[in-house]
């Protein structure tokens, strides 16, 4: 199965990512992310991050996951391609994060993401299939 | 992408009304600036909806409005106004977009083409050196302590004080450079962490410095007014907005408004949409962390000028009181404002959402700078690289029907990955060169994504709202020299 395909927005872009679980599907929705910023091939797993997120739902979760991968890029620069789900629920979960820092020398960045929006986000728990648009 | 089938009418030829009578739930008539060409192509996608989504939301009052370079947005279509009574209306994050203060300002000069043209690359050279741009830049500016919540404060201001430019820059720009009402302890931690480093930087995406030759006066006086009164004058145009910081004000309050839905009892078709009354906690705090972020903007660009003058000095081989480089405006796209405009014939305090829209005061406004008193407010339309951009003023009609507001820019025609499709950034390189512009990207690939044909052309949106009277005219000036982030 795909992990994820890109959706096309006029102004910004988005991205489907599914897997046999939502759990996956939400990693394979933070990989999609990293590819739309940088070539994932061109990162080493370097360092590792500790990200957990409790919200009141799975959208607010999904928003809440990635964007605070989005900070993460933001201000300490790393570059993350493997999450490792440790725990997962509807409206918890904590994942290991694993990258390496931007390195101009070796990384393109492609694209910048200022956020995770909510316009058109969906959390699909029979498919285990998310949708979101990112605003770049 | 599904064509949009609405109900749609046509009043005039720029204006297109939705009527309320098209949805249930919808509060006030939507209104649209365009041609019957623009019109084709907007209805290709669902912007129009967001222009009813708009038109539910507590408390607007007038019409849901959109500009010509409207698109599909999150939430709001960019290109979108709308304002609320501020007792019972609500303000929207997604109403001012990410980027809070997204904006632009013209720096006008003494040179002409002969002086800039010969020195150009050194000049471009030094304006991508001295002005920090592209994905995952970091300033120049370090700031110290807590100094970052007197940017958030005092915007522009505290940039002059810091020598980061002239006091005379203040005046001419939109709210001096400085919002009131800005409160630091509404803006999160995470919000200066992703602001502090970047201060002073142009960003990547559209944002843009560009150096242009003003090629058309339309209207001589009002230009005079501006110190623009020739063609072949150099012009320098910036646009960015307030970086890392500004995107994760939107970030942290669309969160916390969404939270809030239940609270005040509102529903809505789209979560981007998420508000909160203007009366309550939370709309409040919002609108108070959008004027730091406001500032930081403001400051941000103030900070860009500076370098900006001090690289063209350096590669024109004078020094600045020769160059003039003086502020014509500084305008917001992405904002949203307390402001006092007539209602069914009464003077009303509303609040003004504008995303990816200009105000444009018309003469004699009382929030205009004396030497605008009587041309009315410079409104600032960058196009796409490879064309023009325009300087117009606003007019009455605009307050009448606008809110004070007309367009913006260009408005985005492909998605960027269509862009990217079409041709490579190498190739849209080799053609702004042909052109004799002068390029510097920090991602040549991205250049592809802002092509021109990625773009309306900007003249097809300035003349809907010229000949609609929502602005008008001044000048029309080309690129000699780009540098993208």
């Amino acid at each position: 199965m795909k992990r994820f395909k890109f959706l096309e927005h006029t102004a910004d872009i988005g991205l489907e990512a599914s897997g046999s679980s939502l759990a996956e599907a939400f990693a394979n929705a933070a990989f999609g992310m990293f590819s739309i910023i940088t070539d994932l091939a061109s990162i080493k797993e370097v360092e590792s991050r500790l990200v957990e997120v409790n919200e009141a739902d799975a959208e607010g979760l999904l928003f809440e996951w990635l964007n605070r991968l989005v900070f993460l890029f933001d201000v300490e620069s790393l570059l993350f391609r493997r999450f490792e789900m440790l725990e997962f629920s509807e409206r918890h979960l904590k994942a290991r994060c694993h990258g390496e820092k931007h390195d101009p020398a070796r990384h393109h960045l492609k694209l910048g993401i200022k956020s995770v929006t909510y316009h058109q986000l969906t959390v699909d728990r029979q498919k285990n299939r998310v949708k979101v648009i990112f605003d770049i | 992408m599904e064509a949009w089938k609405g109900h749609l009418e046509r009043l005039d030829k720029y204006r297109w009304r939705i009527p309320r009578s098209y949805k249930a739930g919808m509060r006030v008539d939507g209104l649209v600036y365009a041609d019957a060409e623009m019109m084709e192509h907007i209805k290709e996608e669902q912007a129009l909806e967001q222009v009813v989504n708009v038109a539910f939301l507590p408390g607007i009052v007038g019409r849901s409005l959109a500009m010509p370079d409207i698109h599909w947005g999150y939430g709001f279509p960019i290109g979108g106004v709308a304002a609320m009574r501020l007792d019972d209306g609500v303000v929207s994050p997604g109403g001012v977009g990410f980027d809070i203060n997204c904006g632009v300002r013209l720096l006008r000069t003494n040179l002409s083409e002969e002086d800039v043209r010969p020195r150009i690359d050194k000049l471009m050279d030094n304006l991508f050196a001295g002005v920090p741009s592209g994905l995952g830049s970091r300033g120049r500016i370090r700031l110290v302590g807590n100094e970052i919540d007197e940017v958030l404060e005092h915007g522009s201001r505290w940039a002059v004080e810091k020598g980061f430019g002239r006091p005379e820059d203040l005046e001419n720009t939109e709210e001096k450079g400085e919002m009131p009402g800005a409160d630091v302890s509404k803006v999160s931690r995470q919000a200066r962490e992703r602001g502090a480093p970047q201060l002073g930087t142009l960003g990547s995406g559209n944002h843009f410095l560009e150096v242009d030759l003003v090629d058309e006066i339309q209207d001589a006086e009002t230009a005079a007014a501006m110190g623009i009164d020739r063609v072949g004058q150099v012009l320098v145009l910036i646009h960015t907005g307030s970086r890392g910081l500004g995107h994760q004000v939107c970030t942290d309050y669309v969160k916390l408004l969404v939270a809030a839905l239940n609270k005040y009892d509102i529903s809505l078709p789209d979560r981007q949409l998420a508000c909160a009354p203007l009366k309550s906690s939370e709309g409040k705090d919002y609108l108070a962390a959008m004027a730091c972020a406001a500032n930081y903007a403001w400051a941000n660009r103030q900070c860009i000028s500076h370098w900006v003058r001090q690289a063209f000095c350096d590669a024109v081989g004078i020094c600045e009181e020769e160059a003039g480089l003086e502020l014509v405006y500084d305008v917001a796209h992405n904002i949203a404002r307390i402001e006092e405009h007539q209602l069914d014939g009464k003077k009303t305090k509303l609040c003004v959402h504008r995303k990816g829209a200009t105000r444009a005061l018309p003469p004699g406004h009382p929030a205009l700078p004396s030497r605008y008193a009587r041309v009315g407010q410079p409104v600032l339309i960058p196009g796409d690289m490879g064309r023009y951009s325009f300087i117009l003023v606003g007019t009455q009609k605009a307050m009448e029907e606008t809110f004070g507001s007309t367009c913006h820019g260009a408005g985005r025609m492909l998605s960027r990955v269509a862009a990217k499709r079409r041709q490579k950034g190498s190739s849209v390189l080799h053609q702004l060169e042909a052109k004799g512009i002068a390029v510097r990207a920090g991602s040549i690939s991205g250049l592809a994504e802002e092509a021109s044909e990625a773009y309306k052309d900007v003249a097809d949106v300035v003349n809907v709202v010229h000949q609609s009277g929502i602005s008008r005219i001044v000048a029309r000036a080309k690129p000699l020299g780009v540098v993208k982030g």
